[in-house]
């Protein structure tokens, strides 16, 4: 099923009448989700990204624009007759009922035609477990199992009633780091298995570039950016985009553009052909330094992190925004860690300028 | 674990209200169980300083408890206003409470209103049922004023019954007090499933509503469940209070505890308890004793109940 909102708004009241101010927190919001895909909903808090994920599920109202699944338009369709699954950050399982209750109680709801003999129920129900793999534990109440059997509880509940998109607000926040890393591919598992169009909201870049077909990127009501996750990473389209994706973060410089070159202090560190000549903030991915003995930007060496695979070398340069610059390197290259600084060439493709007032990307 | 040789300081601060207890729950209670099973005791003989009286140690007193006519009375009455107004109030206060809660318009000056019973003295409670329900015998056929709840039912095409006067039926008698300890229950009630309501997560609702979970289903496999140790709680303290009813009988019909012309009608076993005491403290205090068991088992049984029908 195919999911597309279009020119999605929503606008909260203010709460104190005197000041008026309305909170947007989602601001004229199109894109298009296409048939069977896991996309991941990222941004950092407050940027309504669950706000969006709540609007498809229809447990709020659009101020304005519309939704639509597939050619239906949903916008005014009730929550219930949308056919979606929704899995709480908290997973909301029904305390006093064991796992199976829980599963099957979405069944239960089903009225006219649709009405199923108890028999049918159970089979859906374990068909539904045994997908998430919880069909050991169907005796259990939600207090007896730990974090992540809950999360697949509530994932099989969600599932159950083959919803038509399902929906998962930040369905790894409440786990611990190892569990996350095995759960996300779980999701991503169980979310190729059935084909659902699924919509995921999350904070953490890593976790929605490793298991997404697309990510989107959203700041403040305001979509930044949508695309696969590798394109989005490799070529982000402000600054903002650039500097939430990647771990360890990108590297920020204050820098100029003179007759085609761009300048990172006064060393000239590329070639910017076609760019007029402006003060810029330059992005630098930490893989896309090389050490080289006569690189064009020099360095003060402050540490070198070896962490087996590679080496992160810390080092502090006048014109960087950030207190330290990290750079990762292959673990072959030898550093000299005695000697005070350090020179860098610079990768072309993981170097991006950015305007220094919109912080657009400025293409080269 | 506190140094022995400074425990002295922590008995020290507890005498307080240790002394209190010992002096006005722990003695009472014990010579209550002694009063019960001194033979025929009475205090105004007890207190003759020119006859030496020697009460005999038996049982007697329970013997002669359960042989008074009025005692069985007393019971049917106790157990029937119980049974009826606990569940009543119980499911009213519910339904209330989730009323309440899902509203937003005027939900606070409702509160306010559901719960002026509790701060209101019920013997002044009942004289204005008693008002709403009284009727004024005049000479004609018809009598001069028949109170507010009668006039209500003449508007309805009903006719008006007499529900506390002289000639009042017994289920009458019932019906007012019924209605009267209902009301006046409520509020506690709904003061804690209101509490207990505002405890529960919202998003049990929205996944239900996602689910398109009708709303009597939602009450009854949602709420209630989530609510049962509010529940319990409500309905063994109503139990005990409803054992314990005696001064809204007093509000609705005075001390005689009945009708004009038929005395004692709905008497209670506070109201048998009451009436001993200046006489015969010895069958008081075993009427108090075989209250306390009764009230003991039901809490027992109520537990037991809960312990299986509640979630924690």
């Amino acid at each position: 099923m195919k999911v597309v909102l279009q020119n999605l708004t929503k606008i909260f009241p203010s709460r104190d009448k005197k000041s008026n101010q309305e909170v947007v927190a989602v601001n004229d919001f199109s894109f298009e989700i296409p048939d069977g895909k896991l996309i991941g909903l990222l941004g950092p808090s407050g940027c309504g990204k669950s706000t969006t994920l709540y609007m498809i599920s229809g447990l709020q109202k659009p101020t304005s624009g519309k939704i639509f699944f597939g050619d239906d338009d949903v916008t005014e369709l009730s929550t219930e007759n949308r056919g979606i699954g929704l899995v709480f950050q908290n997973y909301a399982l029904y305390p006093h009922m064991t796992v199976k209750q829980n599963i099957m109680f979405p069944l239960e709801n089903l009225k006219g035609k649709d009405k199923l003999t108890k028999a049918e129920k159970l089979e859906r129900a374990m068909s539904a477990a045994k997908l998430v793999q919880i069909d050991e534990l169907m005796d259990r109440k939600p207090n007896e199992l730990s974090g992540g059997q809950q999360q697949r509880v509530a994932i099989a509940r969600a599932l159950v009633k083959m919803p038509r998109v399902l929906l998962l607000d930040e369905p790894l926040s409440n786990l611990d780091a190892r569990l996350r890393l095995q759960t996300r591919e779980e999701i991503r598992r169980i979310q190729k298995e059935t084909g659902i169009t699924t919509v995921f909201v999350t904070h953490d870049q890593e976790e929605a570039m490793s298991i997404s077909d697309m990510i989107v990127v959203m700041k403040l009501g305001v979509l930044q950016q949508i695309g696969k996750p590798q394109e989005v990473y490799d070529d982000p389209v402000n600054l903002f985009v650039a500097k939430f994706l990647g771990t360890p973060p990108i590297n920020v410089f204050n820098g100029a553009v003179k007759e085609g070159k761009l300048y990172i202090g006064d060393a000239a560190v590329l070639e910017t052909p076609g760019v007029e000549d402006q003060e810029v903030t330059v992005g630098i991915r930490p893989e896309g330094f090389e050490l080289e003995a006569d690189g064009a930007l020099e360095c003060q060496l402050s540490n070198v992190e070896v962490m087996g695979r590679d080496v992160s070398i810390v080092t502090t340069h006048p014109a960087s925004c950030n207190v330290t610059i990290r750079s990762i390197i292959d673990a072959d290259c030898k550093v000299d860690v005695t000697a005070t600084s350090v020179r860098y060439n610079l990768k072309p493709h993981k170097v991006f300028i950015f305007n220094k007032e919109t912080e657009e990307r400025i293409y080269f | 674990m506190v140094d022995t040789r400074k425990q002295w300081k922590a008995w020290l601060y507890l005498s307080p209200a240790i002394v209190l207890l010992l002096v006005f729950t722990v003695w009472p209670i014990f010579n209550t169980i002694r009063l019960s099973l001194m033979e025929g005791y009475n205090s105004t003989m007890a207190a003759n300083p020119y006859v030496d009286h020697e009460f005999a140690i038996g049982l007697g007193n329970f013997k002669r408890v359960l042989e008074y006519p009025n005692f069985l009375t007393c019971l049917k009455n106790t157990v029937l206003l119980c049974v009826i107004t606990v569940p009543i109030s119980t499911l009213l206060a519910l339904l209330i409470a989730v009323g309440l809660h899902s509203i937003k318009f005027l939900q606070k000056p409702l509160q306010t209103i559901f719960f002026m019973p509790y701060v209101t003295n019920s013997i002044a409670i009942g004289m204005v049922f008693a008002a709403m329900f009284n009727m004024v015998i005049g000479g004609s056929t018809r009598p001069d004023s028949v109170g507010i709840i009668n006039n209500l039912l003449e508007a309805l095409g009903i006719d008006y019954v007499n529900w506390t006067n002289a000639g009042s039926k017994y289920w009458a008698n019932l019906v007012v007090m019924v209605v009267y300890i209902v009301w006046n229950a409520l509020p506690f009630k709904i003061l804690v499933l209101l509490g207990g309501l505002q405890g529960i997560n919202k998003q049990y609702y929205e996944a239900a509503r996602v689910d398109g979970t009708k709303k009597s289903r939602v009450l009854w496999k949602i709420t209630v469940p989530l609510l049962s140790p509010m529940l319990a709680y409500v309905i063994i303290t109503g139990f005990i209070g409803g054992f314990k009813e005696y001064s809204s009988i007093v509000g609705i019909f005075g001390d005689t505890m009945g009708p004009a012309g038929n005395p004692y009608r709905m008497d209670t076993m506070v109201g048998f308890i009451y009436r001993a005491i200046g006489k015969q403290e010895g069958t008081a205090s075993a009427a108090a004793l075989i209250l306390f068991g009764i009230i003991f088992v039901v809490t027992m049984i109520n537990l037991a109940v809960s312990k299986k029908k509640t979630h924690y």
